[in-house]
């Protein structure tokens, strides 16, 4: 078992238990399953909305090179800089350099998955600059020097009076109890932070091929400010967020509201083209658009799993899923949690190291009802097992298989086992679980039925005798 | 500066490509007689159901929407809002509808149509602003650098007014792009979608208004009958 699979079945026992954790995270899920269907009802037809916004994504995912090309002509037709990079050391180092060359001291950063991912954070602390997280959730997480327990929602985990006390602790704040108090403690720090910066740093959500401009979705303005105020900004895009035309916009941007958030759309959707124009009086004076592949060219080879790069990174998958809702985000020790986590990351990071994820699965199949992309995510799941188990094979499952065809091609066998059953039973109930049962792994958490008086055949034959 | 790996990674992606696609990733995603904005809310095409539409979408995103007849009405209730929140000062930049009632705040302004710092901005009580177009679908504002006073006012003061006329009311986004492509010939370096005042569900999911944007937006909405 690798480290990470001892990690996941450690934490996710842990957690499964811990039932507190439990009813917290899915008390904060049925506000967002109320809201999602209340706007879902309002679209004319969201299968076919699904099945249009899976079309956009195709055609830009199987047409990649040509569209990202469009892009970086198009955004540096306005002036910005286009950086490729090939994995997450490349990008960190240029982001870097960049911050360097511009005597960059302080960072204000946005909510960027693609960040989280490549460890661009601590890359730039590194490098000796102070770097802040804006996004309420992830400030409160990184305060907290914790990982971001959710994509969309960082922070969900923790009450408000766990946030108390990180807030008093690390920022000296009073003590506040309300939400809204919390969040004005918050507001009022990042504020200063906003003028201090000389770097922005953002992700991205799409970005379009055909006008040159990403485009950012948040629902707390800190993303607006971040790419506003500070007079350098780098916004860090997955190869894959690339949509071909600004009219797919129109359809994904409500749908990943919807899909994400339970919202008609998201408060703040940004399209950036550009540094400050000729005529702007505002605005970051330099900007950098990163292109990150870090192995998505990988999972984009594999063209049974390529629609997994059609994600847009809306969390449904994960709001829906039994396995995260019992085990919550930070069990899967992975940048993307649940679902779409579990499909991506042993692409990202390695099959053998993370196929544990793709096996803790009910293959329920919630996930792939629930993206809006159409994402055929618990059969990438079995597909993940299969290549696992086809690459390694598990030496002993061969002549378990054989044994049991030899025993079920033989009736007097099973004629003669079932009565032994009646007799050892006894002693299997004894030592169930426990480790002189070799079952123990499945026997453990599932109860033995004891076996009946007489088996089906027995009762067979009687009822026969009976005529 | 390190070196850029555009054409390696421009090579994986075409050797990646040279296998298709399963068929299965595809047919299920071709839909090819209908725009596909066709699926999302219905908007209707009567103005006066429009404006419905949109009052409905402002009220649930808690976006103050006022009406006004005529000029007069517009500047009655700027000067009612600036009484009501006790404006010490605004921010703005220099636009039609805005011009006059403005000015009649009597108020220190600062305009960030020309160069201003960043700081004295942060302190105004008050951004007021134009727009491209107020969206029905979504009861959303579309504003660009040159339609609202450049990338910050509409987000940086606490307090955002926009004014809009009733022509500027279109159907949904793919209107509003169109509305920009006509105006400007292109889509400018920035454009931004407001829906409603700031807001955030980070802690217990519960919803707060004014994460870091403006905690309260007004939209003055002259609207001649």
């Amino acid at each position: 078992m690798s480290t990470q699979s001892q990690q996941f079945h450690r934490d996710a026992d842990r957690l499964t238990h811990d039932l507190t954790h439990r009813s917290f995270i899915q008390r904060a899920l049925g506000g967002y399953y109320l809201k999602r269907d209340q706007e879902k009802s309002r679209y004319t037809d969201w299968q076919r909305a699904r099945a249009s916004a899976s079309a956009a994504k195709y055609e830009a995912i199987n047409h990649l090179d040509k569209y990202l090309l469009e892009l970086t002509g198009k955004l540096e037709a306005r002036g910005t800089k286009v950086f490729w990079a090939a994995d997450g050391e490349e990008a960190s180092d240029y982001i870097a350099a960049v911050a360097r060359g511009a005597g960059v001291r302080r960072i204000i950063k946005s909510k960027t998955m693609t960040g989280e991912e490549i460890h661009l954070g601590p890359a730039l602390e590194k490098a000796g600059m102070e770097v802040v997280e804006s996004d309420l959730g992830e400030f409160i997480v990184q305060l907290r020097e914790e990982a971001p327990y959710h994509i969309v929602f960082p922070s969900m985990h923790l009450t408000r009076g766990q946030i108390n006390e990180t807030f008093q602790e690390k920022l000296g704040s009073p003590s506040a109890d309300t939400p809204e108090e919390l969040t004005m403690i918050a507001r009022g720090v990042m504020r200063k932070k906003y003028c201090e910066a000389d770097m922005g740093i953002s992700g991205a959500n799409f970005a379009v091929a055909e006008t040159g401009h990403i485009s950012i979705t948040e629902n707390e303005g800190n993303a607006r400010l971040s790419t506003t105020l500070p007079r350098v900004l780098v916004s860090l895009v997955g190869i894959e967020k690339v949509v071909p035309k600004l009219e797919d916009l129109a359809l994904l941007l409500p749908m990943l509201a919807t899909a994400g958030a339970g919202q008609n759309m998201t408060c703040y959707n940004t399209l950036l083209g550009g540094p400050r124009q000729p005529g702007e009086t505002d605005g970051p004076t330099e900007f950098h658009v990163v292109l990150l592949d870090n192995r998505r060219t990988t999972l984009l080879a594999d063209a049974e799993q390529r629609d997994a790069l059609h994600c847009i990174r809306c969390g449904a998958c994960l709001n829906v899923c039994p396995i995260f809702k019992n085990i919550g985000g930070h069990a899967y020790g992975t940048t993307y949690q649940g679902p779409i986590g579990s499909v991506i990351t042993p692409h990202l990071r390695g099959l053998q190291s993370w196929k544990h994820l793709s096996f803790s699965s009910s293959l329920c199949g919630a996930c792939t009802e629930a993206c809006p992309v159409k994402i055929d995510l618990h059969h990438h799941l079995l597909q993940n097992r299969r290549n696992a188990i086809s690459q390694k094979p598990v030496w002993w499952e061969k002549p378990i298989f054989l044994g049991f065809a030899f025993f079920m091609r033989r009736p007097f066998l099973y004629r003669f086992a079932a009565p032994m059953l009646r007799i050892f039973g006894p002693v299997l109930h004894a030592i169930r679980g426990q480790i002189f049962d070799p079952a123990r792994l499945w026997t453990g958490t599932r109860d033995l039925p004891p076996a009946p008086a007489r088996s089906f055949k027995e009762f067979w034959k009687s009822r026969d005798a009976k005529r | 500066m390190p070196n850029d790996s555009r054409d390696k990674i421009l090579r994986r992606i075409r050797e990646a490509l040279t296998t298709a696609a399963p068929a299965r990733h595809r047919a299920q995603s071709t839909e090819p007689t209908h725009p596909a904005t066709d699926w999302l809310p219905s908007v209707p095409p009567d103005p006066a159901a429009r404006l419905a539409q949109f009052e409905q979408n402002c009220a649930a995103l808690k976006t103050e929407l006022i009406l006004c007849t005529d000029e007069g009405a517009l500047a009655t209730a700027l000067a009612g809002l600036a009484k009501e929140n006790a404006w010490e000062s605004l921010a703005t930049h220099d636009f039609e509808m805005g011009r006059q009632p403005v000015a009649a705040l009597n108020l220190p302004t600062l305009r960030t149509d020309q160069p201003y710092e960043v700081p004295d901005l942060e302190r105004c009580d008050v951004g007021i602003s134009g727009c491209d177009a107020l969206i029905s679908q979504t009861g959303g504002i579309l504003v660009t650098a040159t339609s609202a006073g450049g990338r910050a006012l509409s987000v940086l003061p606490p307090h955002h007014v926009v004014i809009a006329s009733a022509d500027q009311l279109v159907g949904d986004l793919s209107d509003a792009f169109a509305v920009l492509r006509e105006k400007y010939g292109t889509i400018p370096a920035f454009a931004s979608f407001i829906t409603g005042p700031s807001r955030t569900g980070d802690i217990e999911r519960i919803l707060v208004l004014g994460a870091h944007g403006p905690k309260k937006l007004t939209v003055l909405l002259l609207w001649k009958e």
